[in-house]
């Protein structure tokens, strides 16, 4: 399998189960362990593979409290290095989860977590919304997760299938 | 009143069931089964198709649709074994739309078999074929395939079964259980024996887009074979569509318009609702088909590797979503040891003899499971076999 491929098939697999041992990987692209080491070795150097972490249906975690808020901010751009400088001070703040510029009628979309509503509400007036390039923030806190990162967390369908057929 | 044995038919009565039955029962009486055991994809129809056939209750199309299924489908149906098998049909004549392959195959049978013909049925097989025959009065031959050769039908075996009788051949590839498939030079050779014959070829096809490795040829395309050949498939397995019902057949425009008398008055017309899902999965559904088979692909190679690791060799399977591992060395029968491993490990799969003699000594593994719950079974199959080793 040519490389660009087999990088494309790995990182598909891993996105969706991290938990897979190198060998498994390994069988599932018809290739040898040593190669999918060695390429997962590649990826984590490069930075395209950032982490590995479990999907967690946080609603589901006894004593996790967890609130989230989407954030629509509206910001001036600089004139020499545009939004990524803007950006630069907003993503480091530990309780942005995601940070992305956006096209459209705002420009960056903020996903906050907090403890609850009053510590994203003061995040957002304390340290988000007096930024000096920032023209306007709009908070929308989310009430129920039915799908994150490709995984459903609402019902999930049980395997209906007859045992043998 | 006589027992009511004595007024059903005969045929009926002495035709035993589906070896897979018995294991159905078996299974369904326990809780917590890790089965290998299906027939079918794990995949839920993916949901554009679904919408579709929702949208098609909310228009209110809840009629009967003409014998041989709507129109629309048909010509889609045409388009896409152009573009994906390179064998053409018209819409109109020589294409129908049947309640799941199991019914085009069912038609074909009764459409064509005399009372005394001789029916030709490579084993192991899919369980439906020689029933269907037996009740239209016909008699199966079952032709032995073997692993060396990878269950392949040779054209040896082939000329050995034929007599003056034989009417038809089915060609049950790529195959269920064992997941061999037939290459373009092993058809090639089939055709060879056929070509001075009046056998008609029953291509079951229904597997035909979960061929790994390259495409699925089929025996239609073989100089010589495309006027003889009805080819049968489905939406069941290449588009997880299995509980919708709907199949199709595809050939000569005779053969097809008599299959649509019997259908006319056996069923009427395929469901309606599926036959409008049926339209934007051929139109829309070619990518699907390609996810679920990738992610297939790379359970056949798990499976695989799992059995041949634990001393159960197992040949590569190159279609459908079954492996067949041998299980000889255990020392068991097939069905001894599905039984027992049903009874010690709850893990259910399917002993190969209920898909004929010839599949003694073998066990069918579907693997359309998640590569976790491959990797529960295959963990529990190799406890057992070092139990009874």
């Amino acid at each position: 399998m040519e490389k660009e491929i087999l990088i494309q098939e790995l990182v598909k697999i891993i996105h969706k189960n991290c938990k897979l041992s190198v060998e498994e990987i390994a069988t599932m692209l018809n290739t040898t362990t040593v190669a999918v080491a060695e390429l997962i070795d590649e990826l984590e150097k490069d930075g395209t593979i950032k982490g590995y972490g479990a999907k967690i249906n946080w609603d589901n975690v006894k004593g996790s409290n967890t609130v989230t808020a989407y954030i629509e901010l509206k910001v001036t751009p600089q004139m020499t290095n545009g939004f990524d400088r803007i950006a630069e001070r907003i993503y480091q703040f530990p309780q942005v989860t995601s940070l992305n510029l956006m096209s459209g009628s705002y420009d960056f979309g903020v996903t906050i977590e907090g403890d609850n509503l009053k510590e994203i509400s003061l995040f957002v007036s304390q340290h988000l919304a007096p930024m000096e390039s920032v023209i306007s923030t709009a908070t929308h806190f989310v009430l129920k997760r039915y799908k994150n990162d490709g995984v459903i967390y609402a019902g999930l369908p049980e395997d209906d299938r007859e045992a043998i057929s | 009143m006589r027992d009511i044995k004595e007024l059903i038919n005969k045929t009926v009565i002495e035709t035993p069931p589906s070896g897979i039955r018995k294991f159905f029962d078996l299974a369904a009486e326990m809780d917590d089964v890790v089965s290998l055991g299906v027939g079918e994809p794990d995949f839920v129809t993916p949901w554009h198709i679904r919408e579709v056939g929702i949208t098609s209750l909310e228009k209110g199309k809840t009629h009967y649709t003409s014998n041989a299924g709507i129109k629309e489908l048909r010509v889609e149906l045409s388009k896409y074994m152009k573009r994906r098998f390179k064998v053409e049909y018209d819409p109109l004549s020589e294409i129908i739309v049947t309640v799941g392959g199991s019914e085009a195959i069912d038609l074909f049978i009764r459409t064509v078999v005399n009372p005394g013909d001789e029916v030709l049925v490579p084993e192991p097989s899919f369980v439906c074929y020689k029933p269907i025959v037996n009740f239209a009065g016909g008699m199966a031959v079952p032709i032995e395939t073997k692993v060396e050769n990878e269950f392949r039908l040779t054209a040896e075996e082939l000329k050995q079964a034929i007599t003056p009788k034989t009417k038809v051949l089915i060609l049950p590839y790529p195959n269920n259980p064992t997941g061999g498939i037939m290459r373009r030079e092993d058809l090639e050779e089939i055709a060879e024996v056929l070509r001075g014959t009046d056998i008609l070829v029953l291509s079951d096809e229904i597997y035909a887009e979960l061929t790994y490795e390259g495409q699925h040829v089929s025996i239609a395309e073989i100089d010589g074979m495309y006027e003889r050949t009805v080819i049968v498939s489905g939406f069941s397995k290449c588009y997880a569509m299995t509980g919708w019902r709907l199949g199709y057949a595809c050939g000569n425009k005779e053969i097809i318009r008599m299959m649509t008398k019997v259908h006319q008055f056996a069923i009427m017309s395929a469901p309606t609702l599926a036959q409008h899902a049926a339209i934007e999965a051929l139109r829309n559904g070619d990518d699907d088909i390609a996810v679920m088979r990738e992610e297939y692909d790379r359970r056949r190679r798990v499976i695989v590797k799992g059995f041949n690791d634990m001393g159960l060799t197992c040949f590569e399977p190159k279609g459908a979503f079954y492996a067949f591992p041998c299980i000889k060395s255990t020392g068991l029968t097939s069905e001894e040891f599905c039984e027992q491993l049903l009874m010690s490990e709850k893990v259910a799969v399917v002993p190969g003899n209920a898909f004929g003699e010839s599949g003694e000594g073998f066990i069918r593994c579907s693997y359309a499971y998640s590569v976790e719950d491959i990797n529960r079974a295959l963990k529990a199959i190799e406890r057992f076999i070092k139990k009874v080793k």
